[in-house]
């Protein structure tokens, strides 16, 4: 294994390990109001290591809990991504001709459209989302780019001579694109989800900050973050660790998929010649590893 | 002739064009093959022999209707194998036909074997494709040919990936799924060339000792004349997308009636021979957009004279199983001047 990974697992594990754990590792229930006289908005302590909130709940708790949360999400949402994007390259790739294309085309315009615009949009106009919608929301908004990859390297799979050569001994098109090609879309795929789970952490905390993600009284790095918005200087713990909490996790999330594609996909790291370069050219084709 | 008489595969006319960006209105295509035409009978070994880009590879693929885009075949065109034309079949039929009744060996096994899937599930794919075997019965199956092909230990082969084998077990690999549905035309696409020569020779025998098995026919593309030497009953040379002579074995050898066969057996170094430089044809295969006027060989030919580049020759009769497509067979007084 390259230098990159131990390290990318090592993180990504304590990450999960500290959600999976939340419950047995927090002391107190994160909805728990102490006491909401004597305990409310204390700085960290030995009793509170991440101190207390405006109603007394124990921060330390609530990053616990909130973590479960915005991780869950973030997987859920970008599972129900990936399960759309290999979906439609799979649909778009057996049909060929002009309706591949067609996708192909609706595809760059679906990745030209902002993300962030649409889903403050749906939060303004909707209001109060539940988790489920929530994930539905973000996942059907989030999975263009994985899809596009999806095609690019379905299309070049498919004129590779064992794909020729499986079509010789009479392989049919969903047979073929099922057994013998997707199995080929496994590193990409799960190293799209790697990018994906890390931008949807920051994406929930951005979200629930404004207030237009999870919902109070829930817990989650957002809305930890939200509570702490108006008084940055006095209660700076309700800023701090869910903000510490959330880089830790994008970074971690970041270094598995960077750790992986530089072990399954070096030809798509990104130098930067190449990234000068996609950026004048957004739905060019990527080179594919041959 | 009985139906039993008729031959196996039966190419006649055969044209794969490729568009070019030609500049201008029309839309121009460059052939890459051009009228070929050719039979295979039943049991026999056909070899079709030819340098690089002379259309030979895809000539194996359009008999399958594998001709990779933008290449087309082109209408005129007839394929005949068994009594079905292959150009007109239906999907379900060419499926039918494909891996069962006629398959394709490919060349470099690392690239035609699927590095994701083990070689045991490739060869049994083919089988999941074309019976309705139990998964046992497939297994067994599976095994039984990888040891027939001379894999030793086959059960745990089977299980290992195309880049645990060495490039003669992959080849092994690759007659193995070929063969499996005892098909009754094999098409062996230049099946030696990635190999070393003593591996070479195993897997010549390999096909030898298979095709007596099996009665299959064989269609051995090569460049190679000394596998054609060990290997043909009959021969087609082929050169810049068209046959250019076609013999039994033999004849070809002892006597090659087309500059372009005489170029290529003269290029054979021999054990003995005298000369420190070894014999070439000069210069190279023309693309087929920019093809000569007349024969496409007179550029290289040490005997073209003025008709050569008028006139393209048409496939002459030499023998009596035995064409060439050359004017000398009309003029052979010819040879006696060739030019510098």
């Amino acid at each position: 294994m390259s230098r990159r990974v131990a390290p990318a697992f090592a993180l990504i594990a304590l990450l999960v390990s500290v959600v999976v754990l939340g419950p047995l590792l927090s002391p107190y229930a994160p909805n728990a109001q102490l006491d909401i006289i004597a305990l409310r908005s204390q700085a960290p302590s030995l009793a509170h290591p991440f101190g207390t909130d405006a109603v007394s709940r124990d921060v330390f708790s609530r990053v616990l809990d909130g973590g479960r949360v915005s991780l869950a999400l973030a997987v859920l949402s970008v599972s129900l991504s990936l399960v759309v994007a290999t979906l439609y390259g799979a649909i778009s790739t057996l049909v060929g001709g002009v309706v591949d294309t067609t996708m192909r085309r609706l595809l760059d315009v679906a990745l030209s459209i902002p993300r962030l615009l649409v889903l403050l949009a749906v939060g303004a106009l909707w209001g109060a989302l539940s988790f489920p919608a929530l994930v539905l929301l973000i996942g059907f908004t989030g999975w263009f780019d994985t899809a596009r990859l999806v095609t690019d390297e379905l299309r070049a799979l498919g004129t590779r001579e064992f794909s020729v050569a499986a079509r010789a001994m009479g392989v049919r098109g969903p047979r073929l694109l099922w057994r013998h090609l997707l199995p080929h879309l496994l590193p990409t795929l799960v190293i799209s989800a790697s990018f994906g789970v890390a931008r949807t952490i920051a994406l929930e905390a951005g979200l629930s900050y404004l207030g237009l993600g999870i919902q109070a009284p829930q817990a989650s790095w957002g809305t930890i973050l939200h509570d702490g918005a108006g008084v940055v200087e006095t209660e700076w713990w309700l800023s701090l660790f869910p903000g510490l909490a959330t880089v830790f996790a994008v970074l971690a999330c970041n270094a598995l998929g960077d750790a992986l594609r530089e072990r399954f996909a070096p030809d798509h790291v990104p130098t930067l010649a190449t990234s000068l370069t996609a950026s004048s050219a957004p739905s060019s084709s990527r080179t594919v590893r041959p | 002739m009985t139906a039993t008489d008729a031959p196996l595969l039966e190419v006649q006319a055969l044209q794969i064009a490729f568009p070019t960006s030609g500049g201008g209105t029309m839309a121009s295509v460059a052939r890459a093959v051009d009228g070929v035409s050719f039979t295979v009978a039943r049991g026999e070994t056909v070899c079709l022999v030819g340098e690089s880009g002379c259309g030979k590879s895809l000539t194996a693929l359009s008999l399958l209707r594998l001709v990779p885009s933008p290449g087309r075949i082109e209408s005129g065109s007839r394929i005949m194998f068994d009594g079905s034309d292959m150009l007109t079949l239906d999907d379900e039929r060419l499926r039918a036909i494909r891996g069962q009744h006629m398959a394709m060996i490919f060349q470099e096994p690392m690239t035609a074997l699927n590095p994701v899937l083990t070689v045991g599930s490739q060869i049994a794919e083919v089988l999941r494709v074309h019976t309705t075997l139990s998964r046992q019965e497939t297994w067994t199956r599976t095994v039984d040919m990888l040891t027939h092909v001379g894999i030793a230990d086959a059960a745990a082969r089977a299980k290992q990936y195309p880049h645990e084998l060495s490039g003669g077990m992959r080849q092994r690999v690759m007659i193995a799924m070929a063969l499996i549905m005892s098909p009754k035309l094999v098409i062996a696409d230049e099946p030696t060339t990635a190999l070393d020569v003593t591996i070479q020779a195993q897997i010549l025998e390999l096909l030898r000792h298979l095709r007596e098995r099996t009665g299959m026919a064989l269609l051995l593309i090569t460049h190679d004349l000394g596998v054609v030497a060990e290997m043909a009953s009959r021969v087609i040379v082929m050169y810049a997308g068209r046959v250019v002579e076609e013999a039994n074995v033999v004849d070809l050898f002892a006597a090659p009636r087309h500059p372009y066969t005489e170029g290529l057996l003269a290029a054979i170094p021999k054990l003995g021979q005298e000369e420190d430089r070894l014999q070439t044809i000069a210069g190279s295969v023309p693309p087929p957009d920019a093809l000569p006027s007349g024969c496409t060989f007179r550029d290289r030919c040490p005997y073209a004279f003025d008709r050569c580049a008028t006139e393209e020759p048409a496939l002459l009769q030499v023998g009596s199983a035995h064409r060439a497509r050359c004017h000398l067979v009309e003029e052979p007084a010819r040879r006696e001047a060739p030019r510098a």
